[in-house]
């Protein structure tokens, strides 16, 4: 992934800012400039997450492409957040831990490598609550 | 609106072609589906071609006019037109050139599909098709495409009474049409105990659960019906076609394991073409795993959600089952070169319906269509009619 189109994010990845429309209420994770329900009568303001939220699927990826071979097998998940959103993040635990409805919190985290250029990339991911 | 025909159609064998180029393919697929049809190159009046990423699995772009050139038509500067949505690039051309012939604008309309994937390596071919899904909020995360369909598994499992062993059913289903089918990458025959034992790619997907990567080109010929019968005694009527978007990403959809733009696509086509399930004699869906080939029966309607699975092992969806599903090996041992293959589905069920389809016929008179781009962010579906 290129640099600016990396940095674009940084606020959205690292913090888990999305966006709500103030509209209708609705939260957005990732963010969206546009609610799909008020459409051009919606009204988008920035809207940072508390992090914690539930799993509702996962894999464990054992076959990767090249950024994120190095980290085979983790651990991947659809998790909605408990505003509502959903998102796709890797889960930082034990493979085997991992089932659906677990509860989990937000991490900041390495998230791949870009081998190319030699960036690391940092983002969120989630680990178990206690 | 005119109806429309399909009066030829062509397909390279598919595989790893490591000695045929990316244009070598398309001609030759052309050139089958132009000899069927019976139709000379000047005639034809426009191309769609589906091609999901020459630009990054040959670093190949304006793929219209490549095609158009090589196919020996830029001296008649015959319009080609690129056409991308993913894995359902091919299925999308072939809609472009039902609906050109259909509004009146074009009579003779080629639609081809063209895909060459193996002059990259697997992990970039990995990350190539994520970018089928949403690249910045799924592939950032390490979500891989395979990854994205052992989800929605999970997920169908969670809920639904689908057991393992019937999920390896599909697949041992669709190689044992693939060994009858002469254009198949894959013409063996494998067991429940093959897909078990196959390495773990994403849990609970195994590799035998997985399309493979294929090269590969299709072709068919569609006219305007009331013109068919000057080029062909059986042609094959176009009864339906219809498309349908959902959200790229997996995780925004309404429901995990329910692709929402396959129900709507597939009710969209019902209701054009004034049929029901019943009047369907078979089936080729998108199977780029094991699990999406469940999903697709659940969601077009052919059974409750839940019941594909034991469909599937009960043999219902086999050769001489109630409903024969992927005669051709579907993606799964036909091989799924993603730009040719909503083509090839379309030449399958064309080869069926002419009664062409030798070991592995079925008795059929009207089948359905249905390819995915990305996760099923997009779905077309049609129907076709001897
Ligand atoms: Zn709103």
């Amino acid at each position: 992934m290129s640099v600016s189109r990396f940095w674009r994010k940084i606020p959205q990845r690292y913090n888990l800012v999305g966006t709500q429309c103030t509209t209708c209420g609705r939260h957005f994770f990732p963010p969206r400039s546009l609610c799909p329900d008020c459409r051009r009568s919606g009204n988008i303001v920035d809207h940072k997450y508390t992090g914690e939220g539930t799993v509702v699927t996962y894999t464990v990826i054992r076959s990767a492409s090249d950024q994120f071979e190095h980290t085979t097998p983790y651990a991947l998940a659809v998790v909605e957040l408990d505003e509502g959103p959903r998102l796709t993040t890797q889960i930082a635990c034990p493979i085997e831990d991992v089932a659906i409805g677990m509860r989990v919190k937000s991490v900041f985290r390495r998230v791949a490598a870009d081998g190319e250029s030699g960036t690391i990339h940092y983002g969120t991911k989630f680990v178990p609550v206690e | 609106m005119r109806d429309v025909a399909v009066i030829g159609v062509g397909c390279t064998e598919f595989g790893e072609h490591w000695g045929t180029s990316f244009r070598d393919l398309f001609v030759k697929a052309g050139a089958l589906a132009l000899e069927d049809a019976g139709v000379t190159g000047e005639r034809i009046d426009a191309l769609y071609v589906g091609n999901m990423s020459a630009g990054r699995f040959v670093e190949q772009e304006h793929i219209g006019a490549l095609i158009a050139d090589y196919a020996g038509l830029a001296t008649n500067n015959t319009p080609s037109t690129r056409v991308e949505a993913a894995c359902a690039s091919g299925g999308l051309a072939f809609r472009q050139a039902v609906i050109a012939v259909a509004s009146g604008m074009e009579d003779i309309v080629v639609a081809a599909g063209v895909e060459k994937m193996t002059d990259v390596g697997t992990g970039a071919s990995v990350d190539m098709l994520a970018s089928a899904a949403d690249r910045e909020w799924e592939g950032f995360a390490g979500a891989t495409f395979p990854g994205l369909y052992a989800m929605i598994a999970n997920d169908y499992m969670h809920r639904y009474p689908l057991t393992r062993e019937q999920l390896a059913q599909v697949a041992v289903k669709n190689h044992e049409n693939g060994a009858k089918n002469p254009i198949a990458q894959f013409r063996n025959r494998i067991t429940v105990d093959t897909v078990l034992n196959s390495s773990l790619v994403a849990d609970p997907l195994r590799l035998f659960d997985c399309s493979p990567i294929t090269d590969g080109a299709a072709a068919v010929v569609v006219v305007p019906l009331e013109r068919a019968r000057e080029f062909t005694d059986s042609p094959v009527r176009v009864l339906a076609s219809a498309q349908a978007s959902d959200t790229i990403a997996l995780h925004d959809r309404r429901d995990i394991s329910t692709l929402d733009a396959s129900v709507a696509a597939g009710k969209r086509a019902f209701a054009q073409a004034r049929l029901t399930h019943k009047d369907i004699d078979m089936l080729e869906v998108h199977d780029c795993f094991t699990i999406a080939e469940i999903c697709a029966i659940e969601d077009l309607g052919f059974c409750k959600k839940g019941e594909a699975g034991r469909l599937t092992a009960d043999g219902a969806t086999a050769l001489d089952g109630e409903i024969p599903v992927n005669t051709s090996g579907g993606l799964k041992a036909c091989g799924h070169p993603v730009g040719a293959t909503g083509i090839k589905q379309i030449y399958e069920i064309v080869s069926q319906l002419r009664g062409e389809a030798a070991g592995r016929q079925v008795d059929a008179e009207i089948g359905m269509a249905h390819n995915v781009g990305g996760t099923g962010a997009t779905v077309v579906v049609h129907i076709l009619g001897a």
